[in-house]
């Protein structure tokens, strides 16, 4: 998991580093890891801002791939490295825009808000507080637009928002999405990326695996089309239910996609795992992806399936 | 009231029945049958047919070992994807000859592993809900055990769930909780209690819908007294079960499924 974080770390909103470390949430990247970092969270912050404060000019950022530093509007808006081409993570908002018709998006269910079941310690002030920070209410949203002129239901996780565990508003949403799509007949999209169940949720966690794919499987059996876009990171029981239940499974290129954390299969077997482990291309070749796609060919991808699927053209 | 924990203790014993010494003493005349059809053979899941009472059904089970060699064949109890697989296919297979299905749980999780995640652990487990979610024939599993997360859930998709007194159901062993949260697994006791994985505390949250008593310190001090009270009541509850039209009986395994979330808006 280390070697990913800093491969692949969150650019959502301002907080870059800073925000994947010295964060209990950061651990949730990992939902099935035994034993996560054991570093102290207090520390760390503040001496990684020092470090960039030496070597990256305010406004601009350092590539954790390449190494190349840069203004942050060189990204563009599909955040994209200009001399790597690595990816950085989109939050849900910029993922609809990208996706989505433009102004075509209705969100659902706007205002729902995660309770505390097991009245664990903390969950609700962490809630409120990520909440401030990322505008968003949970990991999720949901709704209704066009891509290239077609209905969809469209779902998009963020990862922004405690690793996009699964509780029980991430459950509810993307059931309500699903059976508003068999009730509609619409095609449905979910972006995934998940560090898992969200472990402050217990077993009420633990059975949204099972409420969304029965609502998939009842959108399934009303002949109605699923598409996945497996985005970076998509593991634990996100992977073990609805990320792997599309029709047509797409994903970004290197985007990590497993069901173990790599630190657990590192400790269960007691050796190394090479890089490409888990990545897309490893799915792919071991035929778990439909098809690898680049951040900008995707609204076409998506579109032309939907194409094939509506049985009548859109206006593009 | 035992603390949770101590319930993890029992649920974990070595010496604690196995879901082959329950398929053997409830059922009449078990033929296992194997594989997958794809891979491989998984022993951490055995599987077959047989009667209950007279009524010919499918049973599966996860099944852990009572030393070191019979560990290493069945992994501990760990199933690997080809395992889910073989469920699944033994499930369609009751689907088709119209026999209920009887799941016995009893697993940490899902193997962590390179072949496990090359061939598809979350798939595995993801088809497995998909799949279980309209499977038209009745379905009750028994936890007995552990039922560790994703890789119980896989076969924990059924009409009914039922817990062993002493078994515990969870999203994730209270070490691995106590360590991601708390970044220390020594306070697994601590989490255990925190967690609501007893049978008692899942009732009360609508997550199972009965408790099996067990002899004083777990059901391997009086195995006949627990196997001939689940077999009482599976003999009850099939047969109800069995009554239902089909429609009622998927209806209500997604409803059964649908109410859990807690939320506001």
């Amino acid at each position: 998991m280390d070697l990913f974080k800093k491969k692949y770390v969150s650019l959502n909103g301002e907080g870059e580093q800073k925000k994947d470390s010295g964060n209990i949430f950061s651990g949730l990247s990992s939902v099935f890891a035994k034993k996560e970092s054991t570093e102290k969270p207090a520390p760390q912050p503040p001496k990684k801002e020092k470090e960039r404060d030496e070597e990256v000019p305010a406004g601009s950022i350092k590539c954790p791939d390449c190494g190349s530093i840069y203004e942050k509007k060189e990204l563009g808006s599909l955040k994209i490295c200009p001399k790597c081409a690595r990816y950085y993570r989109l939050n849900c908002k910029e993922r609809v825009r990208m996706i989505a018709d433009k102004g075509s998006f209705k969100e659902f269910d706007s205002q729902m808000e995660a309770k505390n079941p097991l009245n664990y310690p903390g969950y609700e002030e962490k809630i409120a507080s990520l909440q401030e920070k990322t505008g968003l209410k949970d990991a999720v949203i949901t709704g209704e637009c066009t891509i290239g002129g077609f209905p969809a239901v469209l779902g998009v996780m963020d990862s922004g928002f405690m690793m996009a565990s699964m509780g029980s508003v991430v459950g509810e949403k993307l059931t309500r999405a699903f059976e508003y799509a068999t009730q509609h007949r619409l095609p449905i999209i979910v972006f995934t990326c998940s560090g898992g169940a969200r472990m402050q949720e217990g077993i009420v966690s633990l059975m949204q695996m099972a409420k969304v794919s029965a609502a998939v499987a009842k959108h399934s059996e009303a002949g109605l089309l699923y598409i996945t876009v497996l985005t970076d990171p998509t593991t634990g029981g996100v992977t073990a239910s609805f990320a792997m239940q599309g029709d047509i499974i797409l994903s970004e290129p290197k985007a990590l996609i497993g069901f173990a954390g790599r630190r657990v299969i590192e400790q269960t077997i007691k050796q190394k795992l090479p890089d490409e482990f888990q990545h897309a291309e490893f799915l792919l070749e071991h035929g778990f992806v439909d098809k690898i796609v680049d951040r900008e060919a995707l609204p076409y991808t998506i579109r032309d399936i939907l194409k094939i699927h509506c049985g009548k053209v859109g206006e593009v | 009231m035992m603390p949770a924990y101590d319930k993890v203790k029992i649920a974990r014993k070595v010496s604690r029945p196995t879901a082959l010494d329950y398929i053997e003493h409830i059922f009449e005349g078990f033929i296992e049958l194997h594989g997958d059809r794809g891979y491989h053979d998984d022993k951490a899941v055995v599987g077959g047919i047989a009667f209950l009472g007279d009524i010919p059904v499918t049973v599966i089970g996860i099944q852990k070992g009572k030393n070191m060699e019979e560990n290493i064949a069945c992994n501990f109890g760990q199933p690997h994807p080809e395992g889910y697989r073989k469920a699944l296919r033994l499930m369609k297979q009751a689907e088709k000859f119209g026999r209920p299905v009887i799941n016995f749980i009893n697993t940490s999780g899902a193997y962590c592993g390179i072949g496990a995640e090359e061939r598809g652990q979350g798939e595995a487990i993801a088809r497995n809900l998909l799949e279980m979610a309209t499977l038209k024939v009745p379905m009750i599993s028994v936890i007995i055990g552990e039922g560790g997360s994703g890789g119980a859930l896989a076969l924990a998709f059924t009409d009914r769930v039922w817990m062993l007194e002493n078994s515990v159901y969870c999203v994730l062993s209270p070490e691995g909780f106590a360590s991601i949260l708390w970044k220390d697994a020594k306070r697994a006791a601590e989490a255990a209690d925190l967690m609501k994985i007893t049978a008692e505390d899942l009732l009360e949250l609508g997550v199972i819908e009965k408790v099996i008593k067990e002899a004083s310190g777990g059901c391997q001090n009086d195995f006949g007294f627990t196997a001939n009270l689940l077999k009482g009541k599976l003999e009850l509850e099939i047969p109800a079960l069995m009554q239902k039209p089909l429609d009622e009986l998927l209806n209500e395994r997604y409803e059964r499924f649908r109410k859990f979330g807690e939320f506001t808006e």
